[in-house]
C-alpha cells in the first residue's frame, strides 16, 4: 500500500559537504516500508513540480520513523535541506520493490557515493554472513552506523581512507568472495559490477536510478532497457518505480 | 455537475490528461477511480511500442518536459488488461487515447475498440510533439486534420475527441478543421514544443532534445487557445493544459470548455483531480450555479 502523507521532520543534520540526513515520523510508511524502497518528496514551491525520489536509509517500525539520506544536488533538495525538527513535508510511499533479503551463502553488499544510504538498512535486515564495501571520492560518511551493522571495507577515490581506487579495487584488495552481489550507485559502478558478478558467477542484485515524474508507475519516464520483453510494458523495458529499483543484474541491459 | 460531452454523462467535467494516469490502475489505491469524471487513458497504438531513450523527462520552472514517446503495450495488452480493469470502475466515463504513425494503424486501434462496451469515448492523437512519424505530423496541416478526423469517424461506434496541438499559428484553423471532419468534440491543448539543456552534463537534458512542454506554465496559453477554439466551433471543447487547481480549471471553463483535462498536476499530488472537483462545486454554490454550463462567460 502507498500513502501520501504529510511527515512531521524531527531531525535534520548534515553529514559532510552537501549530504544530508533526514529523521521523518511517518508511521504507516515505517510499518510497511523494506530496505531498498524509496520515497516521493514534494517540494513547497509551487514552481517544481516533480517529486524527488530518495531511497530509505533506515526504517524503525517499532517507532514509525525513517531515515532519508541524501545529496543536495539542485533548488529540490535544497528546499529539502532547509527543513528542521518541526516542520512538515509531503511525501508518497513506499514506493518501489526492496532487495530480497531470502538467499543462500555470502554477501556483498557494495555501495558507491550517493548509492550508500539504502545499503544500511539493507546491512541489517540481511540474514547470513555479509560484507560492506563502500565507495566515496573523498570524505566518508554514515561508516559507524555501517560498521556496526557488518564488517566494512571502504574505497576512496584519493587514498584518504581505506583502499585507493574504487570499490572493485576494494574487494579485490580485501580478497572478497561471495555468492550474491547486492548494490546501489553511479551507473558506471552498477555496470562494472554487473560484469564482476557474470565472471564471478554471483547473483547480482543492483538498484537503479533514473528521472522520474509520477514515481508509481504511470508516467513511464524512468525506463531501463530489460533484455527480455517486459510483461508489462510488453517491449524490453522495465520501469524503474515500479517494477525496480531493484533488479536482478540478468533483467537489465545498462 | 453532470455534464454532457458529444451524447456521453460525465458525473462531473474533471478527467485526466492522457498520459499522465496510465489506465488509473496505479493511482487506484491512492483516489477513487469512480469519482472522476472520466479516466483518459495514456495512448494505446495496434502494436507495442517502446517509445524515446531516457532521460525522458526534466523539470523546467512551473512545468516540465516530457519526450516519453508513446510507449505502449499495443492494442490488445490494453483491451485485456487495462479495460477489463477499468470495468470495476463503472461510474467513471472511459476515453481511450488513439495513435498511430499511419491513418491506417489509427484504424486498426478504433476498429478494434468498436465493440468494447467499457470505452464511451475515442480521443484521438495527432499531436504528440515527441514521435517524428504519425502525431503531430496529423496536426499541424488542416487538411490532415480534417482527412484522418473523416477517416476515423467513418470507422468509430464512439464519439471521437480531436486531441489538437498548440504547435500551430492558429488553432481556430485546426479545430474548424476537425469540425469539418466530423468530429463530436476537441481537446486542446497538448503540450508545446520544447528544449532544455543540461549545462553541468554539457548535453540536452532529454535524449529526445525536445520534449513537450506542460505545467502551471502553459495554463495561460491554453486558456487563450481554448478560448479562441471555444469561439471558433459549435462542437464541445475539453479544456487542458497546466490545471493545478479548481481555479484554474474554472478558468477553461469560463473560456468555454465543457469539461477539463488535468495533467501533470497529477505527478505533484495524486488526488488532485478529487479536490479540483470538488473546489469548481464549491464555486458554483458560490455562484448560485445549477449547471457546469453556467461557469461559461456570456460575453
Amino acid at each position: 500500500m502507498k500513502y501520501r502523507e504529510c511527515a512531521r521532520v524531527l531531525s535534520q543534520e548534515s553529514l559532510g559537504e552537501d549530504i544530508y540526513s533526514l529523521w521523518l515520523q511517518t508511521e504507516r510508511i515505517a510499518g510497511e516500508a523494506v530496505p531498498g524502497q524509496f520515497l516521493s518528496l514534494y517540494c513547497r514551491d509551487g514552481a517544481r513540480l516533480l517529486p524527488r525520489p530518495i531511497s530509505l536509509c533506515e526504517i524503525r517500525r517499532e517507532t514509525g520513523q525513517v531515515r532519508l539520506i541524501y545529496r543536495k544536488v539542485g533548488k529540490g533538495t535544497e528546499e529539502f535541506s532547509k527543513l528542521t525538527a518541526g516542520d512538515t513535508l509531503d511525501i508518497l510511499g513506499p514506493l518501489g520493490n526492496g532487495f530480497p533479503l531470502e538467499h543462500a551463502g555470502r554477501a556483498l553488499i557494495v555501495g558507491g557515493g550517493i548509492g550508500v544510504p539504502p545499503l544500511l538498512e539493507l546491512a541489517r535486515q540481511l540474514p547470513g554472513e555479509k560484507t560492506l564495501v563502500m565507495g566515496y571520492r573523498s570524505e566518508t560518511y554514515l561508516e559507524e552506523e555501517l560498521r556496526a551493522a557488518a564488517p566494512l571495507c571502504i574505497a576512496t577515490e584519493d587514498g584518504s581512507c581505506g583502499t585507493k581506487g574504487n570499490v572493485l579495487d576494494a574487494i579485490r584488495k580485501n580478497a572478497l568472495t561471495a555468492d550474491v552481489l547486492y548494490a546501489c550507485g553511479p551507473l558506471p559502478m552498477l555496470r562494472a559490477l554487473k560484469q564482476y558478478a557474470e565472471e564471478e558467477g554471483l547473483e547480482a542484485w543492483l538498484s537503479l536510478e533514473e528521472k522520474m515524474a509520477c514515481g508509481i508507475g504511470a508516467c513511464l519516464a524512468c525506463v531501463c532497457s530489460s533484455t527480455e520483453k517486459d510483461a508489462h510494458s510488453q517491449v524490453k523495458n522495465k520501469r524503474i518505480c515500479a517494477e525496480g529499483p531493484v533488479f536482478n543484474a540478468r533483467e537489465v541491459d545498462l | 455537475m453532470k455534464v454532457n460531452l458529444a451524447g456521453v454523462e460525465l458525473n462531473n467535467p474533471v478527467m485526466t490528461a492522457s498520459g499522465t494516469f496510465g489506465s488509473g490502475m496505479e493511482f487506484a489505491e491512492l483516489l477513487d477511480l469512480n469519482r472522476l469524471g472520466a479516466v483518459v487513458t495514456k495512448g494505446v497504438a495496434s502494436v507495442p511500442w517502446p517509445g524515446n531513450p531516457t532521460p525522458r523527462i526534466a523539470e523546467t520552472a512551473g512545468g516540465m518536459l516530457n519526450a516519453i514517446g508513446l510507449q505502449n503495450p499495443g492494442i490488445e495488452t490494453f483491451v485485456e488488461r487495462d479495460l477489463r480493469f477499468l470495468e470495476a470502475y463503472p461510474e467513471t466515463r472511459v476515453i481511450v487515447n488513439v495513435c498511430g504513425k499511419t491513418t491506417e494503424e489509427y484504424l486498426d486501434v478504433v476498429e478494434r475498440l468498436a465493440d468494447e462496451k467499457r470505452v464511451d469515448l475515442l480521443e484521438i492523437n495527432i499531436s504528440c510533439p515527441n514521435v517524428k512519424e504519425g502525431g503531430i505530423a496529423f496536426g499541424q496541416d488542416p487538411r490532415a486534420v480534417e482527412a484522418i478526423t473523416r477517416a476515423v469517424k467513418e470507422r468509430a461506434r464512439q464519439p471521437v475527441i480531436m486531441k489538437l496541438s498548440p504547435n500551430v499559428t492558429d488553432i481556430t484553423v485546426m479545430a474548424r478543421a476537425a469540425e469539418a471532419g466530423g468530429a463530436d468534440a476537441i481537446s486542446l491543448i497538448n503540450t508545446l514544443t520544447g528544449m532544455k539543456f543540461d549545462i553541468n552534463r554539457r548535453t540536452f537534458a532529454l535524449a529526445n532534445r525536445t520534449g513537450g512542454l506542460s505545467g502551471p506554465a502553459i495554463h495561460p496559453i491554453a486558456v487563450r487557445m481554448v478560448y479562441q477554439a471555444a469561439h471558433a466551433v459549435s462542437i464541445p471543447v475539453i479544456g487542458m493544459g497546466g490545471i493545478a487547481s479548481a481555479e484554474d480549471a474554472i478558468e477553461f471553463l469560463m473560456a468555454g470548455a465543457t469539461a477539463v483535462s488535468v495533467g501533470t498536476a497529477n505527478f505533484h499530488n495524486p488526488a488532485v483531480t478529487l479536490e479540483i472537483i470538488e473546489g469548481i462545486r464549491d464555486y458554483m454554490e458560490r455562484f448560485g450555479f445549477d449547471e457546469v454550463a453556467q461557469i461559461r462567460l456570456e460575453e
